[in-house]
């Protein structure tokens, strides 16, 4: 046997030196690192200690779960009663809607949750995609506003609840990104034109709150349709959603063209690829890549910001919620109400953040590769 | 003489107030390989830049290939096809796939169908010695094979001339030469070249003609024995003083 195949090569990897591990070693690297540390692990541990039975006590094994008044009464607010939950969960989540339909708006709500889930993965980015979601969108419209089918009309004015909420947010996020998309081309064409018509309106529309919009959009818009021209308040706000959200995923759009270095377009430019390929091509897949986080906070802001369509008498998740609480009986148990509806935007808005966290690091994956050479 | 395929003529430029190329003429016949070199500062990527117009000049002629360089969109598009470029920091598409980095052009400014320009790309990879890895991206890359990748990235438009700016200049040391390799084996085959670099052996052994610029002149220009051996320009024996080993 050849002796010198049991000797490493000079210079060989080595393993590294086992990492401490154990729970012991990461309690005390983590929690008791220093004095200072050290004190605060103590006093949060007391303070949780202290708090928590009485959480707990409040929210779960104290509380009253079944929708029955006067158990929640004899509580006397000492512990939760999601009996007002229990008793109009159905009210908070789905609004004015028609009690005896309200199958149907919930249907359309998971018919667009599952679409969601189902072209999050790039996988399914492809051509079908769009069809396939003015299928869905087609159909959620189909099934809540009915006429159709055999199913009973139900006037947009009487949609609420989370699937107003989802459909609002939906409609104008999607709705919002390319005409931001296009607006931030424009801010930066060398048309001059296009540029100063581009900054006009972002500039216009940041400068005006949302509720101002919505109020437009709800009272003066139909004031300024042609005769004969009616829509119906759920179209014209989210038209006003759309359009006040597009400008600032204009200048979201605008700081990730600007993230680019020159040669990108230099190089696309001495191919002979013309403005609209370069920007199709190279700029746009990179640019939008990079704004992803701030794409999430528009999202996000969004799907909050719909709740001011209260404003204009359209209920959405909040706005269903007072309308719960307008019931005399139950109207003392606003603390549950609002913790039961904050629980819901806050699992849908983790989910939104936690899926583009992903999705950067996944569409990304060239970009964090670090450059081989000087660069 | 045939008709020249890049001429300059009385060509003035400014960037703002500062004028960086002044009363440049230069004639490149088709087939020729020019070397430009001169300090930093002095004009010479300008100049380049201006051949495929990513730079306009103020004053005096550029005719590329037959057509003058004007505002007009047309007629720089075309030029560009006709002109392959390569640039100091290679300018990849990172988030393309080499194959799709050199495939691009063929397939939305040729419009040819999307087999046959990746044919074509293969066939470009291949010639720079880099086909096995037209599946990665180009973060995946030393710098020398990134640069190699952007020769066949600008050849797969089959180019009539190709423009390098300091196409080394980039590199670790030990990269220069996979590089320099695939631009001396491109001078074989005949291409126009015009290369700006700080590369006096590729010069040396390239080459036609040698154009020294500094302050934005075109200083000197010979054939490179002649260049070298005997600089006429007190400016140009300054700079090749500076940069040769003595």
């Amino acid at each position: 046997m050849d002796p010198k195949a049991s000797l490493p090569e000079p210079g060989a990897a080595r393993e590294p030196p086992p990492a401490p591990a154990g729970p012991l070693s990461w309690i005390r690297r983590s929690l008791f690192s220093s004095v200072p540390s050290a004190l605060a692990t103590l006093l949060l541990a007391a303070a949780l200690f202290r708090a928590l039975p009485a959480a707990v006590g409040w929210l779960f094994t104290g509380a009253v779960w079944a929708p029955d008044y006067e158990a929640c009464r004899r509580l006397e607010y000492r512990a939760a009663c999601w009996g007002f939950v229990a008793e109009k969960h159905r009210l908070v989540l789905f609004g004015r809607y028609p009690w005896a339909e309200q199958w149907r708006p919930l249907v359309a709500t998971l018919l667009v949750v599952a679409a969601l889930a189902a072209s999050a993965h790039p996988r399914c980015w492809r051509r079908w995609l769009l069809p396939a979601w003015a299928g869905v969108l087609a159909a959620f419209f189909l099934l809540v506003r009915g006429g159709a089918l055999g199913l009973s009309y139900v006037e947009p004015g009487l949609w609420g609840g989370l699937p107003l909420t989802v459909l609002l947010t939906l409609v104008g996020v999607s709705a919002s990104i390319p005409l931001g998309v296009v607006l931030a081309l424009g801010r930066r064409s060398r048309l001059p034109v296009a540029r100063g018509a581009a900054a006009l309106y972002i500039e216009m529309a940041r400068g005006v709150p949302l509720i101002t919009v919505l109020f437009v959009a709800s009272f003066l818009f139909p004031l300024l349709l042609p005769q004969g021209l009616r829509l119906d308040v759920l179209a014209r706000v989210a038209i006003g959603i759309t359009l006040f959200q597009a400008a600032y995923m204009a200048e979201v759009v605008r700081g990730g063209l600007q993230g680019l270095p020159k040669g990108q377009t230099e190089a696309a430019a001495s191919l002979g690829l013309g403005w609209w390929q370069t920007q199709r091509r190279v700029v746009l897949p990179q640019a939008l890549v990079l704004v992803i986080p701030s794409f999430v906070n528009s999202l996000l802001s969004t799907f909050m910001d719909t709740s001011l369509v209260t404003v204009v008498s359209m209920y959405d998740l909040t706005g269903a919620l007072r309308l719960a609480l307008g019931d005399p009986q139950w109207r003392n148990f606003f603390i549950e109400g609002y913790l039961f509806v904050g629980a819901v935007y806050f699992v849908c808005c983790l989910a939104m953040s936690r899926y583009s966290h992903w999705l950067e690091r996944r569409l990304g994956r060239w970009a964090r590769r670090p450059e081989a050479s000087a660069a | 003489m045939s008709e020249p395929i890049i001429q300059f003529v009385g060509v003035n430029k400014w960037y703002g107030r500062f004028h960086v190329l002044k009363d440049v003429d230069l004639e490149v016949a088709a087939g020729e390989r020019i070397v430009i070199c001169g300090p930093s500062g002095s004009g010479k990527s300008t100049l380049i830049r201006c051949i495929n117009r990513l730079e306009d000049h103020q004053q005096g002629r550029i005719v590329v290939d037959g057509v003058e360089l004007t505002e007009e969109v047309k007629s720089i598009e075309r030029i560009r096809r006709e002109v392959g470029m390569v640039f100091q920091q290679f300018n990849l598409f990172p988030h393309l796939t080499v194959l799709e980095n050199v495939a691009l052009a063929p397939a939305w400014v040729l419009r040819l169908p999307r087999d046959e320009a990746e044919a074509r790309a293969i066939q470009q990879l291949t010639r720079v010695r880099i086909a096995d890895q037209a599946m990665k991206h180009p973060g995946q890359l030393s710098g020398g094979q990134q640069q190699r990748v952007a020769i066949a990235r600008a050849l797969c438009m089959q180019p009539r001339i190709m423009l390098f700016d300091e196409p080394t200049s980039a590199l670790d040391p030990e990269m220069v030469k996979e590089v320099l390799d695939v631009m001396l084996e491109l001078a074989g085959q005949g291409m126009t070249m015009v290369v700006v670099t700080h590369e006096m052996g590729f010069a040396r052994s390239v080459a036609d003609r040698v154009v020294f610029m500094d302050e934005g002149r075109i200083v000197e220009q010979n054939p490179p024995r002649e260049f070298f051996a005997n600089p006429r320009n007190e400016r140009t024996r300054d700079f090749l003083g500076k940069i040769l080993p003595r």
